[in-house]
């Protein structure tokens, strides 16, 4: 037992400092070996070349030459994990040749797209380059086709806006209260899910514990994010666009902070990771996942019921509505704004969490998911908490559904996987051109 | 420590290509957000059409390199034509969200697989600028004095970027002390009463978003030549919020202040780095403090500390006014 307190209490000691300043937990991430990729102890920069025969089954033993200009940097043969890491002088561009002599006899027939190839290195983060050796390296990949994979992509779409949704509601809170559209969130995101890591990987909690952990913290962050920075300026009358780009900025050095300690490597839960999926008639679906998906559901129902019909609530939306009257009837307006920031960072940290199921754990999570938290509250409606959660819902279906390939009149529709948050972000385009008070929005006259 | 290459690095860099480069996309920047106020997030998509203007001309449609310089041009009026008609009647914010998602969009179009035939993937394309160097007037051997001594590529491309970045810079003065700019000053300040005033305030703004456009569009130029290739991942949302850092720097609504803020931003980033990857190489700075990927890390945070700096404290930058500037929202 005092064992088990003692981790807890060291889990709190390292994510309270983790933000400012931590070399305790740069210090642990360091001395866990990183599962495929080599750190680069060197002055350089990291260039992993990842070599995969027609089965995605790693290819071991074959020798990978890089050079620069001309120039060989060095040559190495692939591991068992069939990585060939390289340690390269500086960023820049370099040409990642395979010696197809020293290929194993069971890729007979199979060649690369492209080889030799030309790579960018850019500095801060480690380049990995995947090769895929094919019997038919031009042609096209299919992943799924018909009608009969709806079901399934239409599943996973919801669970991907349950997930947005839970973001996307605090963002949109955020603008309602206090008009800042915040750049950082995504942020929020990433946080959950590097302490939930954290917590339940390096400290060996177990993953509830870990994730409520994770949440309680990101909250607090969200807090600290209100009472460090955006109340302090909001006294001093900083402009909306002044306060934009204030958090453009905090975003930018809050993912990096976390790619120094953290690394820039994906990692995985130590707990449900894996697991085998469970067949609903059409749709299989990992339990994880169901239950994660019941967890949004529940947060998001709670989340509305709160706002229709606590004092609290009832405050928020007075706020959201018109702050100066909202002051003048007695209502706390920091108060209530602090409590938006921690609620709307606690449950972009639970998004945080549940994403990491699927997705893995990385520095730059929250980034990638930002344009289409954006998407979600622009599509719904800026500011209106109920048009957040719908808009995200619609995204995250769109987002999967879009790349079911239908055969119809002798065309296939449907578009590649690797396009698929293009559609989202067009469909927000095509949105603000009709409607561009949103969903749910009022409208209001500008021009 | 060698304090020399230190030395050399970092003035090499305010002068050199990435300079240019971030100058001429905060010239394009200052267009927008300094002198019509529009927030632009997505400056990185117009220098990705001007760097794949290029690129595709040349190598997918065949094109002469005059030609494909056009197709750019043509291409940064178009997308901005099709960014501003949505957006230029909304608020503030929706111009922003709108840019950042076209930028993106943009590049992950450019890096599809699915296009590799046209864009080159996640590869990009390269072998495009024979004819521009072809060009190239100055014969082998090295050019310039002391630190700033160029290769004679180098050194063509320094003039070529720096003859464009004089032009823009004298275009943008020459048009905001004309009628037109004070017009566009006016919108910033108070876009109703210009539209009082009987101002199309929409055709104001759309042109102030093409000239700026195209300006981002001469930096993807200058960039893809120079290097001889394209790559898409160039083009992602932190090259708009160097953009940012670089005109913020300088000050925005000052006809001189990207370019100023984008030498200075890539002096202090050059010294930084080479100082720290130096450190590192010599074991001055241990490994379990800093090693060689985090050195590239730091590049980062230190911009992103700078443009929260400089909003907060200093939002006119270092040469800019403040009256000019007040940064409001309605």
């Amino acid at each position: 037992m005092p064992r088990t307190l003692r981790a807890l209490l060291l889990a709190v000691a390292l994510a309270a400092t983790l933000l400012p300043t931590s070399v305790a937990v740069g210090a642990v991430t360091q001395a866990t070996p990183a599962p495929s990729a080599e750190e680069s102890t060197s002055g350089g920069e990291v260039l992993n070349v990842r070599l995969r025969g027609e089965d995605r089954a790693p290819v071991e033993g074959v020798t990978v030459i890089v050079t620069s200009e001309g120039e060989e940097i060095g040559r190495t043969e692939s591991d068992a994990e069939g990585v060939a890491s390289f340690d390269v002088p500086a960023p820049g561009p370099y040409t990642v040749e395979v010696d197809v002599t020293t290929l194993p006899p069971e890729l007979e027939g199979q060649s690369l797209a492209q080889n030799p190839r030309d790579t960018q290195v850019d500095p801060g983060t480690p380049r990995n380059l995947n090769l895929l050796f094919s019997s038919d390296p031009g042609g096209e990949r299919r992943t799924s086709s018909g009608w009969s994979t709806i079901p399934q992509l239409f599943v996973s779409g919801l669970r991907f806006g349950l997930l947005i949704a839970l973001a996307a509601l605090g963002l949109s809170m955020i603008f309602g209260t206090t008009g800042l559209t915040n750049f950082a969130h995504g942020e929020f995101v990433t946080v959950g899910a590097v302490l939930t890591y954290v917590f339940n990987n390096l400290l060996e909690l177990p993953f509830i514990v870990a994730g409520l952990l994770a949440i309680a913290l990101t909250a607090a962050f969200g807090w600290a994010n209100d009472a460090g920075l955006w109340k302090p300026l909001r006294r001093r009358g900083a402009g909306l666009i002044a306060m934009m780009i204030v958090s453009i900025g905090f975003g930018i050095l809050a993912r990096y902070v976390v790619a120094f300690f953290f690394g820039t490597e994906t990692f995985q839960y130590r707990e449900y990771a894996i697991q085998a999926g469970i067949q609903f008639g059409p749709v299989s679906l990992k339990p994880a996942d169901a239950i994660g998906m019941g967890i949004a559901v529940v947060v998001l129902i709670l989340a509305g019921l709160a706002l229709l019909y606590t004092r609290i609530g009832k405050a928020t939306r007075a706020v959201a509505d018109n702050p100066a009257l909202a002051a003048a009837s007695g209502i706390d307006v920091d108060r209530v704004i602090r409590v938006v920031w921690m609620v709307g960072g606690g449950m972009a940290g639970l998004a945080g969490v549940l994403l990491g199921i699927n997705q893995g754990v990385s520095w730059n999570l929250g980034q990638v998911l930002l344009l289409l938290i954006f998407a979600a509250v622009t599509l719904g409606g800026l500011g209106t908490a109920f048009g957040a959660v719908i808009g995200a819902l619609i995204v995250g279906i769109l987002i999967d559904v879009s790349t079911a390939r239908i055969e119809l009149g002798g065309i296939t529709l449907g578009i590649p996987t690797e396009l698929k948050y293009v559609g989202a972000l067009v469909v927000l385009i095509i949105i603000l051109l009709f409607r561009p008070q949103g969903i749910l929005g009022r409208r209001v006259r500008v021009g | 420590m060698d304090f020399d290459s230190v030395l050399r690095n970092g003035l090499q860099a305010a002068v050199g290509v990435d300079a240019i480069v971030f100058a001429l996309a905060a010239i394009g920047l200052n267009v927008h957000f300094g002198y019509a106020g529009l927030l632009n997030f997505g400056q990185a998509a117009f220098v990705l059409v001007g760097a794949y203007g290029i690129g595709i001309g040349v190598v997918y449609l065949g094109l002469p390199l005059g030609v494909a310089l056009l197709l750019g041009l043509a291409g940064s009026i178009v997308l901005a034509l099709l960014l501003g008609i949505p957006t230029l009647r909304l608020r503030a914010d929706y111009l922003a969200i709108v840019t950042i998602a076209a930028a993106e969009i943009l590049r992950l179009v450019a890096r599809a697989n699915s296009f590799r035939d046209v864009s080159g993937g996640s590869d990009g394309l390269s072998g495009f600028a024979g004819s521009y160097f072809a060009l190239n007037p100055f014969p082998p051997g090295d050019y310039g004095f002391g630190y700033l001594t160029f290769d004679e590529r180098g050194f063509y491309n320094i003039v070529v970027g720096w003859s464009l970045v004089a032009i823009s810079v004298l275009a943008v003065f020459l048009w905001m002390r004309s009628p037109w700019g004070r017009v566009l000053k006016a919108i910033r300040e108070d876009e109703d009463a210009v539209r009082s005033l009987g101002k199309n305030v929409f055709s104001y703004k759309m042109q102030a978003l093409i000239i700026g456009g195209v300006i981002g569009c001469l930096a993807g130029f200058v960039y893809s030549l120079s290097r001889s290739s394209v790559q898409p991942d160039n083009y992602g949302t932190a090259f708009t919020f160097f953009a940012y850092t670089v005109l913020l720097l300088g000050g925005a609504a000052r006809v001189f202040g990207p370019v100023l803020g984008a030498m200075i931003f890539w002096l202090v980033i050059s010294l930084t780095d080479t100082l720290l990857r130096q450190g590192v190489n010599n074991d001055i700075i241990p490994s379990y403090i800093l090693n060689g990927t985090q050195v590239g890390q730091v590049r980062f945070m230190l911009v992103g500390l700078a443009l929260m700096l400089l909003m907060i404290y200093r939002p006119q930058g270092i040469f800019g006014d403040r009256r000019e500037l007040m940064l409001d929202a309605r």
